[in-house]
C-alpha cells in the first residue's frame, strides 16, 4: 500500500514537472516559429514571386519602387516622364493579354514560341511595361529589358501607408496604419473601461451589501462568458446605429464603437481581478485607517487602492491583453478600412482583426502569409512589452503609498 | 525533448497494462471495424476542395446525391478556390471547386506533373451591386461603379443621388468574389485605399442597411428587403439591367461569373456519375434552390 502511495505520489510528481517543461518549450517554439517565418519576408521581391517586369530596351527607366509599380498599374502614374523616362504614355500590359492577341494555336507545341511572341509585342511598344512570369519570359532577347527590382524593405513594411497584400504585381504591406490602429482601439477601450471597472470594483468590494454583490458578481461573471463572436454581432447590430446617430457619422463602423465594445468585453475582467485585490487588503490596515478617524471615502483611496495596487495593474494588463489581442468583435465593427486613422470617428483595421480575416487564403509560404506572420509577431511585442511594464509597477513595494 | 518522449511512451504502456483483457478485445474489435469502414469509404469515397462560395451548393448536391446513391460518399471541404486547385495539383482532392478560371501558372503545374485538368462548368453566380433603401440612385454604369470603388467618386450628388459622401464596403481580399469584382468591375485596378472590408456577405448586408450612404455588392443568392439593388449597365448608360436570376440567364445582366469543377482526366471514371449528378435536371434544380444560376 505504502509503496503504490510513494509511487503515485512520484508519478503525479514526474508527470507535473513533464507538463511544465513541455508548456515551456512549446510556448518557445510557437515564438521561434512565428518570428521565423515573419522574418521571411526581407527575403521576397517587391514583385510577386516568379514574375517579373520588363519593358522595351530604349526605355531609361531602370529600376521602379513598389509603390510606384502600384500606381501604373492603377493607371495613377501614366506617363514615363513621372518617372523620369521620356514623355510618352505608359502602355499596361499583362500576362494575359498575350492570349487576347493571339490564338492558342499560334504559340506552338507547350508554348514554345510563348517567348516569343511576347518578345515581339514588347519590341514594338516602345512604352509598355509588361508583368510576365521568369518561365515564359523573353530572355536575353534583343530590345527587352528587364526592370531591376529589390526585396521589401524594413521601411518599405513598417514605413509604408497602405496594406493591399494581394495587389498584383507589386502588393503593399504597410503596416503602420495596422499598428496604430491597434493601439488606438485597445488605448480608448482602456480608457473607458478602467474608470468604469475600478468603480463597480470599488462599489463591490467597499460598498454593497451582501445580497446586492452576489448577484451583481453573477450577472459580471456570466459577462465573461460570452463568446467574442455574439459580442461582435451585438456591436454591428446595435452599437453601430447607435453611434452612428448620437454622433451624427456617415458610417457607425468607427474606432470608437470598436473601443466600446472592447470596453464592455474587459470590464467582467477589470473588475474582477480588481475586485480581488481590494478585498484582500489586510483587515488591520482598513480597521487602523477608520480608528485614526479615517472617512469611509478616505479609507478606500489612501488606504485599500494603494495596498491592492499591484492587482489593479494586473487587471489593467489582462484587460488590455484581451483588448489587443481580440479578433472576432472587432472584426465586426471597426469597418477594418487600412487607413491612418486621423479622429477616433474613422474605420480602422486593427493586426488581429487583419490575420484572421487573411490568413486563411494567404498561399502558405508566400509573401503575404510571411507579412501576416510578421503581424503576430508585432502584435508579440506589444503585449510582451506591456506585459513587462506591468511586472516593473507590481513590483514596486506594497506599502508605498501610506 | 527525447527523454519526455520516453518518458509518456512509459506511462502509456503502464496504462496499457492496467487495462483489463476484456477492454482490450473490445477495443480490437473496434480497431478493426473502423478499419473495415474506412477501407470501405476510400473505395468510392471522393472528395471535393475549394471555393466557399460553392460550398454551400456542393453541399447540398452532395448531401442530395448520397441520398439517391446509397453506399456512395462525397466529401465537401472548403478553403478557397487556390487552396481546392493546389489539391488538385498535389492530388489531394478527385474534384477542385473554382469560382475563378484555372490560371495559367496552375495550369502549367498540373502539366508538370503529367496530368490534365477538365473544367466543367456546374452553375452561374451573379453578383448584384446594392445600396441602402432609402438611396434614390438606381441605374449607374461600370464606370461610374469603378469610380466609386476606386475612391475618385466620393459623393453621391457626382453620379445624380442626393449631397452624401459614399461609404464603400467590399468583402476581404481572401475572397473569391473580391477578385471577381475587381476584375469584372474594376477592370483589375485596385480598391481605394481604405475600403471598408466585412468578413461575411451577412455583414455587408447588415451594415448598408443601417447607413445611408453605403454601396456594396453580394451574390444575389443573399439580395433581400433590406438593400436595394443597382441596375448596371456595361454599354455606357444605353441599357441598364436589374440584377436577377431571369436576366443573368438570359446573358443580359453583365456581373455574371461561372462556377467551376476541375478534376483529372484520368480519374474521369470515378468522379463521372457525381459530375452527371450535377448537370441533370434534378441537380440543376438544387443549384437554382440554393440561390444559383443554372447552366442549362
Amino acid at each position: 500500500m505504502k509503496k503504490i502511495r510513494r509511487f503515485i505520489g512520484r508519478f503525479v510528481e514526474g508527470m507535473l514537472t513533464i507538463s511544465g517543461m513541455v508548456t515551456t518549450v512549446t510556448i518557445l517554439l510557437i515564438v521561434i516559429f512565428l518570428f521565423k517565418e515573419g522574418a521571411g519576408i526581407f527575403k521576397s521581391p517587391v514583385i510577386e514571386d516568379g514574375y517579373h517586369l520588363y519593358v522595351n530596351a530604349e526605355n531609361p527607366v531602370k529600376s521602379i519602387s513598389s509603390y510606384d509599380i502600384k500606381q501604373i498599374f492603377d493607371v495613377e502614374i501614366d506617363n514615363w516622364k513621372e518617372l523620369n523616362g521620356i514623355n510618352e504614355e505608359i502602355m499596361v500590359f499583362r500576362f494575359d493579354d498575350i492570349f487576347n492577341l493571339y490564338a492558342e494555336e499560334e504559340f506552338g507545341e507547350n508554348y514554345k514560341l510563348l517567348p516569343q511572341k511576347l518578345a515581339e509585342v514588347i519590341q514594338n511598344n516602345k512604352n509598355i511595361v509588361a508583368y510576365l512570369p521568369k518561365q515564359y519570359a523573353p530572355k536575353n532577347m534583343v530590345g527587352v529589358k528587364e526592370i531591376e527590382t529589390k526585396n521589401i524593405s524594413f521601411f518599405d513594411f513598417f514605413g509604408g501607408k497602405e496594406w493591399m497584400p494581394t495587389s498584383k504585381p507589386a502588393a503593399q504591406f504597410g503596416v503602420l496604419p495596422l499598428i496604430l490602429g491597434t493601439i488606438l482601439v485597445s488605448l480608448v477601450a482602456i480608457l473607458i473601461a478602467l474608470p468604469l471597472g475600478l468603480g463597480v470594483a470599488i462599489y463591490l468590494s467597499e460598498l454593497a451589501n451582501e445580497k446586492i454583490r452576489h448577484y451583481l458578481k453573477f450577472t459580471i461573471e456570466l459577462l465573461a462568458g460570452i463568446p467574442s463572436v455574439v459580442y461582435g454581432f451585438f456591436g454591428l447590430v446595435v452599437l453601430v446605429p447607435i453611434v452612428q446617430r448620437v454622433f451624427h457619422l456617415d458610417v457607425g463602423e468607427t474606432a470608437f464603437t470598436g473601443s466600446l465594445l472592447l470596453a464592455i468585453m474587459a470590464l467582467p475582467t477589470i473588475i474582477t481581478v480588481s475586485e480581488d485585490a481590494m478585498k484582500n487588503t489586510p483587515k488591520a490596515l482598513r480597521e487602523g485607517s477608520l480608528a485614526l478617524g479615517a472617512t469611509k471615502w478616505q479609507t478606500i483611496y489612501r488606504v485599500v487602492i494603494p495596498s491592492s495596487i499591484s492587482g489593479i495593474s494586473a487587471a489593467v494588463v489582462l484587460g488590455i491583453g484581451r483588448a489587443i489581442g481580440e479578433t472576432m468583435a472587432v472584426l465586426m465593427v471597426t469597418g477594418n478600412a487600412a487607413i491612418m486613422p486621423p479622429t477616433l470617428f474613422q474605420p480602422v483595421r486593427t493586426i488581429p482583426a487583419t490575420i484572421a480575416a487573411e490568413l486563411g487564403e494567404a498561399p502558405a509560404g508566400g509573401t503575404h502569409y510571411q507579412a501576416l506572420f510578421l503581424l503576430g509577431c508585432i502584435l508579440f511585442l506589444i503585449t510582451m512589452v506591456i506585459s513587462i511594464t506591468a511586472e516593473l509597477i507590481s513590483k514596486k513595494p506594497q506599502n508605498s503609498g501610506l | 525533448m527525447k527523454s519526455n518522449c520516453n518518458n509518456i511512451e512509459l506511462i502509456l504502456h503502464h496504462q496499457k497494462k492496467n487495462q483489463t483483457k476484456k477492454h482490450k478485445k473490445m477495443k480490437k474489435l473496434l480497431l478493426i471495424a473502423t478499419l473495415i469502414l474506412s477501407f470501405q469509404i476510400f473505395a468510392t469515397a471522393q472528395v471535393l476542395k475549394g471555393s466557399d462560395t460553392m460550398l454551400p451548393l456542393s453541399q447540398k448536391l452532395a448531401e442530395q446525391y448520397m441520398k439517391a446513391n446509397k453506399g456512395k460518399t462525397v466529401t465537401v471541404n472548403g478553403g478557397g478556390s487556390g487552396v481546392g486547385i493546389a489539391a488538385l495539383v498535389d492530388n489531394t482532392t478527385d474534384i477542385a471547386m473554382a469560382s475563378r478560371r484555372i490560371k495559367f501558372a496552375e495550369k502549367q503545374k498540373m502539366q508538370e506533373t503529367g496530368r490534365t485538368s477538365k473544367e466543367v462548368i456546374v452553375a452561374y453566380d451573379a453578383l448584384a451591386v446594392v445600396v441602402n433603401p432609402a438611396n434614390q440612385v438606381t441605374n449607374l454604369t461600370r464606370e461610374q461603379l469603378e469610380g466609386i470603388f476606386t475612391g475618385k467618386i466620393t459623393n453621391w450628388k457626382q453620379v445624380g443621388g442626393a449631397d452624401l459622401k459614399i461609404i464603400v464596403y467590399s468583402r476581404e481580399t481572401s475572397s473569391g468574389t473580391y477578385e471577381f469584382f475587381k476584375e469584372s468591375v474594376l477592370k483589375n485596378k485596385n480598391y481605394m485605399n481604405g475600403i471598408m472590408s466585412m468578413p461575411a456577405t451577412g455583414a455587408i448586408i447588415q451594415s448598408i442597411s443601417q447607413t445611408k450612404g453605403a454601396i456594396g455588392y453580394v451574390g444575389l443568392a443573399y439580395l433581400n428587403s433590406s438593400v436595394k439593388a443597382i441596375h448596371v449597365s456595361y454599354d455606357k448608360g444605353k441599357t441598364y439591367v436589374a440584377p436577377s436570376v431571369a436576366n443573368a440567364k438570359n446573358k443580359t445582366y453583365p456581373i455574371v461569373r461561372p462556377l467551376f469543377y476541375y478534376y483529372d482526366i484520368k480519374l474521369e471514371k470515378k468522379v463521372k456519375p457525381y459530375i452527371d449528378y450535377v448537370l441533370s435536371s434534378e441537380g440543376q434544380a438544387i443549384v437554382s434552390k440554393v440561390g444559383y444560376i443554372p447552366v442549362k
